[in-house]
């Protein structure tokens, strides 16, 4: 399966478009990501980016188009749309950590319930991945009584357990405070480095240049253009580029 | 001191009648009432339908006439139950319709976010609904599922109406039987529907207080 599938993009999105009623929020998307890249969607509020982000795993349905991972497309509904989801590591702004699992639980509920881990290597990996994260000693307290920054941290190590193919980032950053920012940005930096493929949406410019392979910028629905962040940042070709960029870079 | 003395035995049965229906009701009623309530937030279509239908039918009839249906409805179509397992089926089929609502506003009451985290990891529907949703909203539901266990238990009297000797139908008996003792025979047999009530509220305020989650 793999190896028949290797040559291609990792994550293929061809001629996608979604509705919200009227509003015509996806259209005409085509973005192939490879393996190994990491690629940063940047563009102000409304411009898709998120929903973009979220039909991959199918957290939100489209109604053209089509979405292959790793060669397969994704699937309506039911266990095989679980199953694919499983290779898809997602992490959210708002963190979204069982609120009623001690973190430890957090990390281990997945690779016990879907991949039928035994508990004591789910919690031996578990305990590696927030390790890695930073947050080993709180494996055992609950989410509300962890920092932001923390819980996000530990959001990713949960993502991490299920040794996805892909992670999702949707704004990972957005609802933490600013001193927290940078504890998470720095796992991500790692994990780009050890070559996890990578979807973020941000408005993490910083990270976009240090991390990214390619940024698209989003704008109405279309993806406007898509350069290596280098090119994006000194030279933008569009026009709305250029205003986004003037109106966040500024300051 | 000496009415009570002299029928004991009538309350102590009766009491264990009460008790007996209130348990397999309430079993019956929670068990439906979950499976209910999670078939209203499916998925699948048909199965919010039937959900839907079941609590509207059920929450809509009163309960005398939901007896009178099982007792003498059922056999019509060779259907044949007694009266004590039809008291309960009764209780326990009409409570359920209100136990799902309780249970599906808890439902509602949890983060949309958690149930999509655990999707995005690969949990099916059913697994995100036992592993993620369901325990977070049985904390919200405890106080609201305290009250329909509560007009549950109440709600066994009617089961005097149809030959049950139960708690309530001590009423007429001991009053016949004992016209000068009224007072005694009300106190005593309110004093039995407490004897089930308030533990069972205090039990569900211990569960409350340690199933609290932070948020």
């Amino acid at each position: 399966m793999t190896s028949q599938t290797a040559g291609g993009p990792l994550v293929q999105l061809t001629g996608v478009n979604k509705w919200f009623g009227d509003l015509h929020v996806l259209q005409d998307i085509d973005l192939g990501i490879d393996r190994g890249e990491v690629v940063v969607v940047i563009g102000p509020s409304g411009s898709g980016k998120s929903t973009l982000c979220r039909t991959i795993n199918r957290l939100e349905s489209i109604q053209q188009g089509e979405i292959s991972i790793d060669g397969e497309k994704l699937p309506e509904e039911g266990k095989a749309l679980a199953r694919l989801r499983s290779d898809v590591g997602m992490v959210f702004q708002s963190f979204n950590l069982f609120a009623h699992k001690t973190i430890l639980q957090n990390v281990t509920l997945a690779p016990t319930r879907v991949r039928r881990q035994s508990k004591a290597q789910a919690e031996q990996r578990a305990r590696e991945l927030l390790e890695r994260v930073g947050v080993s000693a709180q494996a055992d307290k609950y989410p509300a009584q962890l920092s932001g920054g923390q819980q996000q941290r530990v959001a990713i190590a949960r993502a991490l357990a299920m040794d996805p193919k892909v992670m999702l980032f949707d704004e990972p950053t957005s609802a933490l405070d600013p001193e927290m920012i940078n504890e998470v940005l720095d796992v991500m930096v790692g994990l780009a480095r050890d070559g996890m493929t990578m979807i973020v949406v941000t408005h993490e410019m910083g990270f976009a240049r240090k991390a990214a392979n390619r940024v698209v910028f989003m704008d109405g629905g279309r993806i406007v253009e898509a350069a290596d962040p280098e090119t994006f940042f000194t030279a933008p070709r569009s026009d709305r580029a250029r205003d986004f960029l003037s109106k966040i870079l500024n300051h | 001191m000496q009415f009570y003395a002299d029928n004991a035995g009538l309350f102590w049965d009766a009491f264990l009648t009460t008790l007996g229906m209130s348990v397999l009701a309430g079993l019956l009623a929670v068990v439906l009432g979950t499976l209910l309530a999670a078939f209203r937030v499916s998925p699948i279509l048909p199965l919010r339908g039937l959900a839907t239908f079941y609590v509207e039918t059920f929450r809509n009839t009163p309960l005398t006439v939901v007896f009178f249906f099982i007792i003498f409805g059922l056999p019509q179509i060779d259907f044949v139950i007694g009266f004590f397992p039809g008291s309960v089926l009764a209780v326990g089929l009409y409570t359920a319709a209100f136990v799902c609502e309780a249970v599906r506003s808890g439902i509602n009451s949890v983060s949309p976010g958690q149930a999509e985290a655990a999707r995005a990891l690969g949990l099916t529907f059913g697994q995100s609904l036992r592993q993620v949703v369901l325990p977070q909203a049985f904390r919200t539901v405890v106080p609201p599922l305290g009250n329909v266990l509560i007009a549950m238990v109440k709600n066994t009297s009617i089961a005097a109406g149809f030959s049950v000797s139960e708690l309530s139908s001590l009423l007429p008996r001991l009053v016949n039987a004992n016209a000068g003792e009224l007072v005694l025979v009300l106190v005593g047999v309110v004093a039995c529907y407490m004897v089930i009530t308030l533990p069972a509220a205090l039990a569900l305020n211990r569960i409350e207080r340690r199933v609290a989650i932070l948020r």
